[in-house]
């Protein structure tokens, strides 16, 4: 910081020197003493940091530095904490011994050796599948449920209480019914995902419907407008914020419970994957895949994210 | 200054085309259902506008003056009593009785020119497609605003969103045009233009417009006549003022106006000595 400080500084002193020069005066003859006593300071200070000539590039250096070094340093603080706890417990792989091993793995991404032993490239996409058809069904029931129950209060009420009994179930409850009811691994992890991505979705799209504002009602009323254009023009638009944050919170939860679900359901799939690398006590796959977890989940956030402010308003 | 000019009636239209009864509240009543109970806003309320007046409706907070509006709009129904428009029972709102919202409401989505054309489309569906955009153009212009069409309502200044919000009202070419505090957010210099300009539009227009209001000088300086309210609950209209000024009015000139100062004077005892507000 005080490297830009004093970069900032030299350059208006300099311009004060220029101008000063033009017209001298007692006074400026003083100001020109000063910028320039402080000129020679801020130089060798800068010298002594290794820096000749400063110019726009090293100042945009610099701040790009001084952007990346917090979150650089919490990620050295996890891989240090990490690496102290591996050379103590036994059995746990270190930072060097996973990377030379996501190294290895990464290398063949998407081999099928058979339908229990395929790349992780491939268990990765059967996931992301099957979230994206879960959280899509979810998306397509419940965004449009959650419009309904937003604009009629009899619906409202009358959905309230199963909505307060079944969202805070846990999602791997639902897994047995989907069994029981598809016979299936497959289609049971997609239902999980389903009943677990809905409710963040009817929820906040039935909030954003009711905080409309009333003025805007008043506008569709006065200009009478047609129910087709009263959404489109004027629920939809409004609606949107909340309706792309509930969306961005169901996603994180379906990505949540892939996981759990593929661990019980087996087949193809990153949670199946982390599962059998545990029968294989290959546990520095198992940290690889929470990593992949991690960083999946994190794209998928930041896809919504920018998808939202392309539709926004604002 | 002219004063004969200045005193004489206000209303330049022959008698003959003055439709009376244009707008008519009779027997109006307004009672809400709250938590703490019934609450009576409006009492017998009467009210006679006649086509192309100019009236205002003035009255401290609380006291129903937007209650009046919202009932006129069809925004809200009353009690008891009926409401008329052009000959017929006020049922619901409609494009005939268009409102300036006080917070201009406008869509945040939709440009200037988009806000305007949602109300022109409704109005005018049948045209073609040219001559909504230009009707739309139209009402823009009007308000001097052509220039920021396409600009959203969050780029441009409180009182050039006011004024959109005034195109997109007359742009319907309402029988009554309904404004709700239109200037009251707006600081006193830009009140004061689009004072002005309303005024020129109203002249050209000619419509029939009822405006809530709690600034006297506006009341004076626009209306026909203005309506004063009495304190709520239970309010209602405690007397009308004529406003016998020539227009087009000229704000400079009035403040030296005796009859101005007076009908000034007139609104202020009403508000503050026969019907004043006590400290809440």
């Amino acid at each position: 910081m005080s490297a830009i400080l004093n970069v900032v500084n030299l350059k208006n002193e300099s311009v004060a020197e220029g101008k000063s020069n033009m017209v001298p005066s007692e006074n400026t003859a003083k100001v020109i003493e000063i910028a320039t006593k402080v000129k020679k300071d801020a130089s060798t200070r800068l010298q002594v940091e290794g820096i000749k000539e400063p110019s726009k590039f090293t100042a945009n250096a610099i701040a790009f530095f001084q952007w990346l070094l917090p979150p650089m340093f919490g990620l050295l603080m996890l891989l240090a904490v990490w690496a102290l706890i591996a050379a103590q417990a036994q059995g746990l792989p270190g930072p060097i011994k996973t990377f030379q091993s996501a190294v290895e793995l990464f290398s063949h991404p998407f081999y099928v050796n058979g339908p229990n032993d395929q790349g992780i490239g491939w268990n990765i996409v059967a996931s992301l599948k099957r979230v994206g058809l879960g959280f899509s069904l979810a998306a397509l029931v419940g965004i449009p449920l959650g419009f309904m129950i937003g604009r009629f209060e009899f619906l409202n009420r009358m959905t309230a209480p199963v909505i307060s009994l079944l969202r805070p179930v846990s999602p791997l409850a639902w897994l047995p019914i989907g069994l029981l009811v598809f016979k299936a691994a497959n289609p049971a992890a997609i239902w999980v995902i389903f009943i677990s991505a809905i409710w963040p979705m009817i929820i906040n799209t039935a909030v954003g419907v009711s905080k409309v504002p009333q003025d805007y009602m008043n506008v569709a009323k006065v200009l009478n407008l047609s129910e087709w254009k009263i959404l489109t023009k004027i629920l939809f638009p409004s609606v949107l914020p909340y309706m792309m944050t509930g969306v961005r919170l169901s996603i994180g939860v379906a990505w949540l419970v892939i996981v759990a679900a593929e661990m019980l359901t087996g087949g193809v799939g990153i949670g199946f994957w982390v599962w059998d690398e545990w029968n294989n006590l290959n546990v520095e796959h198992i940290i690889i895949a929470i990593f992949v977890v991690g960083i999946v989940g994190l794209l998928l956030e930041q896809g919504l994210i920018a998808i939202a402010k392309r539709f926004s308003y604002e | 200054m002219d004063m004969s000019k200045m005193e004489a009636p206000a209303n330049q239209v022959s008698e003959g085309k003055m439709i009376d009864r244009y707008v008519y509240l009779e027997n109006v009543n307004m009672r809400f259902v709250t938590k703490k109970g019934v609450f009576e806003a409006l009492k017998d309320v009467n009210l006679n506008i006649q086509q192309g007046e100019f009236v205002s409706i003035i009255g401290h907070s609380g006291c129903g003056k937007s209650t009046v509006l919202n009932l006129i709009a069809g925004l809200l129904e009353p009690t008891s009593g009926h409401l008329f428009c052009a000959g017929r029972e006020i049922a619901k709102p409609g494009p005939e009785r268009a409102v300036v919202f006080q917070n201009h409401s406008l869509l945040p989505w939709l440009t200037c020119f988009e806000n305007v054309y949602l109300a022109v489309e409704r109005v005018f569906g049948s045209e073609t497609k040219v001559n909504l955009e230009l009707r739309t153009y139209a009402a823009l212009e009007l308000v001097g605003l052509t220039h920021a069409s396409d600009k959203r309502p969050n780029e441009i200044s409180g009182g050039m969103k006011q004024r959109v919000g005034i195109a997109r009202a007359l742009a319907m070419e309402p029988k009554v045009l309904l404004l709700d505090e239109p200037f009251g957010a707006l600081d006193a210099l830009t009140r004061a233009t689009l004072q002005d300009e309303l005024m020129k539009i109203m002249a050209k227009s000619g419509a029939t417009a009822v405006m809530v209001t709690h600034d006297v000088d506006e009341a004076v300086l626009l209306s026909d006549r203005i309506v004063m309210m009495t304190n709520g609950p239970s309010a209602t209209i405690g007397d009308i003022l004529e406003v016998n000024l020539a227009k087009p009015r000229n704000r400079l000139e009035l403040a030296e106006n005796k009859q101005y100062n007076h009908l000034r004077a007139e609104v202020l005892k009403f508000l503050y000595e026969r019907h004043a507000k006590k400290a809440a």
